[in-house]
């Protein structure tokens, strides 16, 4: 019995440290469990009030179209140029594979339903990351910080229309548009190599590009952008629209809005790809 | 020293605050605050920096929700209004942003033309043309029309900040410390500015401010913000004839600094 009570404050103490230290982690954990969680609400409280808004007046078409342009057109330089070089590179680097089996009529083919179906969304979407989604997280990070927001909305004017509603949907609009270009610029790219070491003719190659794809990669890929699109243009938004005061907030809303919006851009590939390879042995 | 304006109306509250108070998680800024604003009355708040003077105006302009008390603006509770009705009520309010807030992107006419095109738009261009120049006129900065903000100094940003608010010809008007960042002279002619809104608009306005050069140019009325509270309230003189240590404190620095 002595021996017992003289050994129990030791054991009792030692458990209760032990339980204390795995509560407070616990505690840690569940702490940042929260944070999580309710960051996550956030974003969806964000998403349906973009889905709740978009359909009443007043439209800010005027908003929508300046943010197309500034979207879409302004992103053409850098689009065209990186188009045209992975077209060619993407070319040039399959040609060896092909040739060990004397198959490099199947180039065109190869190129087709590699550019169709994955690097023209995949490219477009990544570039446009880059420039479109920071460059929404900077400008309303800015907005934010300047009480530029709060100005807009006790003039009794939406912000988050004005501001949100707009640059999601050109975004949405503009990224399918400029996936298109790009595909239809790398396989141009693609064309003129294969025209240089094959002498393929144009129609040939167009003949093979289009023999190769079937309807469901262009509707694969279409709605593909489209999702690429309104994630590039959501995440700018709400990186943007809730950034922290402080000129900092502003980098780290342009900053995470470029991370976020690939990450994103990578996992919903891999979910569409799986989806798309579903429905073709449907 | 300012004229008290005689045209305020004793009998008319157009802001009225009973036991305001607003946290941030456990950090508690406005810990029961009562304010009223009589018409045609400039009243300034005093207060350091971070004694939620910004918070009070915010939420006056339901941009922030209290977590108690009443606040009553043109005989409406901010927090009880819908949507519809709370942008209703911001038309009577203009809110002058500390920085200005004027929009970067767009120049010096098409910052004061967004109230108006979205809501008045009964008017032509060449209405809404005449309103522009008029309150350019009123702020002296006829000049500017054309320029962007970026192009604009701190004193002049100031001045198209407030012509934007009052564009809308607003009955109370809010300026979040006016003369912040600007050198003595400019904060002279902002304040004379913000005398001549009060008699040429008819408006009731509260500034807040941590100058007491202005508090004491513009100010009809003076409250003290302390410890989340008002502790003071009067003429500038009043406020600053008591023992208080902190308020002492407060009036000497300012006039050291
Ligand atoms: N939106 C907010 N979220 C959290 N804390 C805030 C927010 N707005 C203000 N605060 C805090 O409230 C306090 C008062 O802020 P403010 O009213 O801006 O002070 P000031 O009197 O200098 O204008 C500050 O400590 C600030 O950190
Ligand atoms: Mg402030």
């Amino acid at each position: 019995m002595k021996g017992l009570t003289g050994f129990q404050p030791v054991e009792m103490d030692s458990s209760n440290k032990n339980t204390e230290n795995t509560r407070s982690r616990r505690y840690v954990i569940s702490k940042r469990l929260d944070r999580i969680f309710l960051e996550l609400g956030h974003v969806f409280a964000f998403i349906a009030r973009f889905f709740k808004e978009v359909w009443f007046p007043p439209y800010e078409i005027k908003e929508v179209i300046n943010q197309c342009y500034e979207i879409g057109v302004r992103s053409l330089p850098l689009i065209s140029l990186t188009g045209f070089i992975i077209g060619i590179v993407f070319t040039n680097q399959s040609r060896p594979s092909l040739a060990d089996f004397g198959a490099t009529a199947l180039l065109p083919a190869l190129i087709s339903v590699a550019i169709v179906r994955a690097m023209g969304p995949l490219v477009t979407a990544l570039i446009a990351a880059g420039r479109v989604a920071s460059g929404i997280g900077a400008e309303l990070g800015s907005m934010r910080v300047t009480e530029q927001i709060d100005a807009m909305e006790v003039s009794a004017t939406n912000p988050f229309k004005f501001l949100v509603v707009s640059r999601v949907l050109a975004s949405t609009l503009m990224i399918p548009a400029l996936t298109m270009y790009t595909t239809l610029v790398s396989l141009l790219g693609g064309y003129l190599n294969v025209h240089q070491n094959e002498q393929t003719t144009l129609i040939t190659f167009f003949y093979q590009v289009f023999e190769a794809i079937t309807f469901l990669d262009i509707a694969a890929s279409s709605v593909k952008s489209v999702i690429f699109g309104f994630t590039i243009g959501m995440v700018g938004c709400y990186k943007g629209y809730n950034s922290s005061k402080g000129t900092e907030g502003v980098g780290k809303a342009a900053n995470s809005s470029v991370v976020t919006a690939m990450f994103l851009i990578f996992i919903e590939e891999l979910l569409i790809m799986q989806v798309i390879n579903a429905l073709r042995v449907f | 020293m300012k004229e008290i304006n005689p045209k305020i109306d004793r009998t008319k509250k157009v802001i009225e605050i009973t036991g305001l108070k607003k946290a941030f998680d456990d950090f508690e800024v406005l810990k029961g605050v009562d304010l009223e604003l009589y018409k045609g009355e400039n009243l300034v708040v005093l207060g350091r920096s971070g004694t939620g003077k910004s918070v009070l105006i915010k939420i006056i302009s339901g941009l922030l929700k209290p977590d108690e008390g009443r606040v009553n603006v043109l005989g409406e509770e901010v927090d009880r209004l819908s949507p519809k009705e709370l942008d209703a009520l911001r038309l009577k309010i203009g809110f002058s942003f500390q920085n200005s807030a004027l929009y970067d992107s767009m120049t010096v006419k098409e910052n004061l033309e967004f109230p108006l095109i979205r809501h008045s738009k009964e008017l032509t261009e060449k209405d809404r043309d005449r309103i522009i120049r008029f309150v350019l006129e009123a702020v002296g900065l006829s000049q500017a029309m054309n320029q962007m903000p970026s192009e604009l100094s701190g004193g002049q940003r100031k001045r198209i900040g407030i012509a934007r608010t009052l564009i809308l010809k607003p009955e109370i008007m809010l300026y979040d410390e006016p003369t912040a960042g600007l050198d003595p002279i400019t904060s002279i002619e902002i304040n004379k500015l913000i005398n001549e809104v009060q008699r040429r608009f008819n408006t009731s306005s509260i500034i807040i401010t941590h100058d007491l050069t202005c508090a004491k140019a513009v100010g009809d009325r003076v409250v003290m913000l302390l410890d989340g509270q008002f502790q003071r309230q009067g003429t500038f003189e009043e406020v600053f004839d008591t023992d208080d240590e902190r308020v002492k404190a407060f009036h000497n620095y300012n006039f050291i600094e």
